[in-house]
């Protein structure tokens, strides 16, 4: 991979880092504040069922994942199993793929 | 005193001798003493023994430092020493490794100055409180001894990295207003062998004898690196 790509890929890793503090903080403190009174699945559905506000924020939370975690573990699997080269950039593409498929599917889950 | 200093080359291993303590005595001091009382094929390299140089380095104690000033009471644990040859770097025979890669590395990096004047004209200034010149402050005065570059563990993990001294390096040239190399050199030092490689474990700056600051320098290039790219410069 050249310079230019690396360089945008630890850019892409910095900015989805920025975006998941916020994600990261905004869905925990929003569990805490939800369930205080106790809240039954069938809660959850009614606020979360054709919530579009709710479905971008989701949407953009899994966008920041698979950006963020197969750039994370690049560098692992190059300095800790030696594994580098083209092979394992599609390996980490699928596994974005993968990251991404299992996360909208569990948002549209809740959301259609 | 027992110290335990290796012996041979890759495949080598720790010989035990037994060195008289004296006040103020320097690891280099130990070392010189074996070499030239208790064994004379004892290899290992020093010049200046005032901390100029950058020759002397070598691991204490498995921390890698510049020898001709560390002093034995500060390092030394129940009254013992093991001295080897620099981490990250191969060995040639006892305490003398191969610092080639090391250098090799600094012209990777573009670690040379490229004015843009001739001998004709007149002194390019830098002004002393100039925010470029205030940048490098922490950088600059490197000796070149390789300490930052066997503590980081980077290092060891990925040989092509070019390690915090060259990046170090090219950060003061980076910053020199009189270069004219700045992109080739951002270019030189960006991607997985350069700055981006860098997980900021700090240990150049905690090991650098001179007290510079390499982590910075290598979060600066990242900084001038992503602004260049993001200009489309790169």
């Amino acid at each position: 991979m050249s310079f230019r790509s690396e360089t945008i890929l630890w850019i892409a890793q910095r900015a989805s880092a920025a975006v998941l503090a916020v994600c990261v903080a905004v869905h925990l403190v929003t569990i805490v504040y939800a369930v205080q009174g106790g809240l039954s699945a069938a809660e959850i559905l009614g606020r979360t069922r054709g919530n579009v506000a709710w479905l971008a924020f989701y949407s953009l939370f899994v966008l920041a994942v698979t950006i963020h975690a197969p750039i994370g573990l690049r560098p692992v699997l190059g300095e800790w199993l030696g594994w580098r080269g083209k092979w394992r950039d599609l390996a980490l593409l699928a596994f974005a793929g993968l990251l991404a498929w299992s996360g909208m599917r569990a948002v549209l889950g809740v959301f259609l | 005193m027992k110290v335990k200093v290796w012996r041979g080359g890759a495949d080598g291993t720790y010989q035990e001798f037994d060195v008289p303590r004296h006040p103020s005595q320097t690891v280099l001091d130990v070392v010189t003493y074996i070499q030239r009382s208790l064994d004379p094929t004892l290899a290992y390299r020093f010049a200046c023994r005032v901390g100029m140089c950058g020759s002397c380095s070598m691991m204490v104690n498995g921390v890698p430092r510049w020898t001709c000033r560390t002093h034995v009471d500060k390092v030394s644990k129940n009254n013992q020493l093991t001295i080897g040859p620099l981490r990250n770097l191969p060995v040639i025979r006892d305490l003398v490794t191969d610092m080639r890669e090391f250098f090799d590395k600094w012209a990777r990096a573009k670690g040379e100055f490229r004015g843009r004047q001739s001998r004709k004209d007149e002194f390019q200034k830098v002004p002393p409180q100039s925010p470029p010149r205030l940048q490098i402050d922490a950088t600059i005065e490197c000796i070149g001894c390789g300490v930052c570059y066997s503590a980081c563990d980077v290092v060891a993990w990925n040989p092509q990295y070019l390690g915090p001294a060259a990046l170090n390096r090219a950060w003061t040239l980076v910053k020199d207003v009189r270069d004219s190399a700045r992109l080739q050199r951002l270019r030189a030092v960006a991607g997985d062998a350069g700055c981006h490689a860098c997980h900021s474990h700090v240990s150049c700056t905690e090991r650098c004898p001179k007290h510079l600051l390499p982590t910075a320098a290598i979060a600066g290039l990242k900084r001038e690196v992503a602004k260049a790219a993001l200009q489309g410069a790169l």
